[in-house]
């Protein structure tokens, strides 16, 4: 027991004297909050669009007031000539192009349906999409309103419609903030990444620079060397996620809904998984700079699979099959659902035994791979 | 018993053959020198004889242990200084020697008295870090660190490559005094200058020991009369000289010239003629004793 006492102080010691490893644990983590938190906002507004009316009537001008209102849309420009019209989605003057048909309105009024062409460019797929979506709902809307309108000016008592109203209400993040929804998305991905490197590279250091031989000549046993090195790691992955929930709280007002200690016990968990990690890279690398790019192959998979930049549910199947696998994935699904839903133990009781699964592997497989004697 | 024995020990690093059976026996309370130059195999046979390596194959025991086997026991009753500085460089003289204490399971204060003549020198920069510390200061703090569990065989591995030659004296001296109080010491170096401070030396080349005794029984080995010559062209006198015809072995030694006659002993004049009609006017010849350095170039060629 003392021994391993000696031993964290010593790491603590160490990391205390490094300068390039307090702005790492310090500086890094906030700077990155912010800034990914800040930019990555999936919201679309002021997108441009171009105008072919070639109506001309009521409902052509009423559909561009809509668009005009809706916030979402800007427009760049308009033509009667739809070669102009593609000229300009061509050059990116404009994201996207309506094109309304000369008998809009008389369809859209008497056959109760009419077509508007809509040419969007798709470079940006999400920016697209959302076009698209939005577009979409005022058509869908603007038709909605003039066949109420039609219908009751005509003399016959007009009939009862079952008037279907389609109405959105985002639960968990009404006004549908993405920073709420990423802030601690970003969060999980600092304590992963900071986690996987600085034990990878804490270990493979004292290989690097010898020092290792000197302590494997001493009667440590591997279980005093291993926590030694680990729990002053796990005692900085935890003070990370700390400082990350402070900023969260600070900067972007998010508290969370669930309890704090069910965080904490699923984070603990998860940076032994972690930590677990960077300790197997460090059993078969030699240098700090193979470490680096070892966890990096594994982290940029793993966090752009961890369904903060792409939803998980988008995904092709095989590539959904592949994020089981991705610790990540669960770390970020857990924190949302606690942060935002206000889960307990019982609701992310499969998260922890997945969690608590891999911890256990990959810690055995580290220890197994790590040999005191070469 | 023997401190330590090693019985036709083999290392192989895939292809390359480190080790090609070594045997040696190193008796308790001695000063033992495996000298040898750069990749001749003393790291990886200290290596092997500190637990910290496996051998291919053959045996080898340390104080009654075998450092494969018993490694847990062993590394409590050793003490090992590796060639290259292996101490924490970004901690203080005095945490390392606290951390190393500790790991040993004492503290510095029960074994100061071991460490005090070596500790003594840098216990004034006890709070500078290690890192800042001049090459023989770090030296005297590893061999404090290696020291401070009262280890009962010291390995050290080319203790004095890269230290200054009055540094190099110094620790030296340390080592005799520590050998004085009983400790065995095994120490390797490729300096042959330091080879007369052993009590026995072990010669090693490409893996393979080519003598072990006194430092003045190997010298004593070379049974033939040794001749220093000195002249302002030295390599141009080394060159006539190898292709003299009685030629035994010319080797450059400093400033001089060693040469020795396959005839065994000769007149001076003769060779200083032989000079004097290639055109090299001012050399000086006169007899001079064998050195190690002399006895182990003699076993190399012989070896080749």
């Amino acid at each position: 027991m003392r021994t391993i006492l000696f031993l964290v102080r010593k790491e603590f010691l160490q990391v205390f004297r490094n300068k390039g490893m307090l702005p790492i644990i310090f500086v890094m983590p906030v700077i990155q909050l912010m800034v990914l938190s800040f930019a990555a906002d999936f919201e679309i507004r002021n997108l441009k669009y171009y105008w072919i009316d070639k109506d001309q009537s009521e409902a052509s001008r009423l559909l561009r007031n809509k668009l005009d209102a809706s916030g979402y849309f800007i427009l760049s420009g308009t033509s009667m000539n739809t070669e102009d019209a593609n000229l300009a989605l061509e050059d990116g003057v404009t994201d996207l192009v309506f094109e309304i048909p000369a008998d809009f309105e008389r369809d859209l009024i008497r056959e109760s349906r009419s077509s508007i062409q809509l040419n969007v460019n798709a470079i940006d797929g999400s920016k697209a999409g959302l076009g698209t979506f939005y577009a979409n709902q005022i058509v869908q809307d603007l038709a909605q309103e003039l066949r109420t309108e039609y219908l009751s000016r005509l003399k016959f008592e007009p009939v009862k419609f079952q008037q279907i109203n389609t109405t959105y209400s985002f639960w968990f993040n009404e006004s549908l903030n993405y920073k709420t929804f990423m802030v601690p998305g970003i969060l999980v991905m600092l304590v992963t990444m900071i986690g996987a490197f600085i034990s990878a590279m804490n270990i493979v250091r004292e290989r690097e620079v010898g020092t290792i031989e000197q302590l494997n000549v001493t009667p440590i046993k591997k279980h005093q060397f291993i926590i030694g090195k680990l729990l002053p790691l796990w005692v900085i992955g935890l003070f990370e996620f700390t400082i990350g929930l402070i900023v969260a709280r600070i900067v972007f007002g998010i508290t969370s809904e669930g309890s704090l200690m069910v965080l904490y016990t699923f984070a603990s968990i998860y940076i032994v998984m972690v930590l677990g990690l960077g300790m197997f890279i460090s059993t078969f690398t030699e240098t700090q700079q193979q470490a680096m790019f070892i966890s990096w192959f594994f982290l940029v998979i793993f966090l752009l699979m961890g369904g903060l930049f792409t939803a998980i549910e988008n995904m092709p199947q095989w590539a959904q099959t592949i994020t089981l696998f991705n610790p990540v994935r669960y770390f970020i699904e857990v924190v949302r659902l606690v942060m935002l839903k206000g889960a307990g133990f019982w609701d992310i009781r499969s998260q922890f035994l997945v969690i608590a699964s891999y911890a256990f592997v990959i810690n055995s497989l580290a220890v197994w791979n790590y040999k005191k004697v070469a | 018993m023997h401190a330590i024995t090693v019985k036709d020990l083999h290392k192989n690093y895939g292809e390359v053959e480190a080790l090609k059976g070594i045997n040696l026996t190193v008796e308790e309370g001695e000063i033992f020198g495996l000298i040898g130059p750069d990749g001749a195999g003393k790291t990886s046979l200290i290596r092997i004889l500190t637990s910290l390596l496996f051998a291919s194959s053959g045996e080898s025991s340390v104080l009654g242990l075998d450092p494969a086997k018993d490694h847990k026991k062993l590394r409590s009753v050793i003490g090992y200084m590796p060639g290259r500085f292996s101490l924490y460089q970004d901690l203080t003289v005095e945490e390392n020697l606290t951390l190393f204490a500790s790991l040993f399971e004492t503290t510095i204060e029960e074994n100061y008295h071991l460490i005090k003549d070596i500790y003594g020198q840098i216990e004034p920069f006890k709070t500078r870090r290690a890192g800042a510390l001049s090459g023989g200061m770090k030296q005297k703090l590893a061999l404090s660190c290696a020291m401070i569990h009262k280890p009962e065989i010291l390995f050290l591995d080319e203790p004095t490559t890269g230290v200054d030659p009055v540094s190099r004296k110094e620790f030296w001296e340390m080592l005799r005094k520590l050998n004085d109080e009983g400790l065995t010491i095994f120490v390797s170096t490729p300096y042959m200058d330091e080879a007369n401070q052993c009590n026995r030396i072990a010669l090693i080349q490409e893996g393979q020991i080519m003598g072990v005794d006194t430092p003045e029984h190997i010298t004593n080995q070379f049974d033939r009369p040794l001749y220093a010559i000195s002249g302002t062209n030295k390599f141009g006198m080394m060159q006539a000289l190898k292709e003299f015809e009685h030629a035994h072995s010319v080797f450059s030694f400093g400033s001089v010239i060693h040469y020795s006659d396959n005839r065994g002993s000769i007149a001076t004049k003769e060779i200083k003629d032989f000079l004097q009609k290639q055109g090299f006017e001012d050399c000086s010849i006169e007899e001079t004793q064998p050195g190690i350095e002399d006895t182990f170039m003699a076993l190399m060629t012989a070896h080749d």
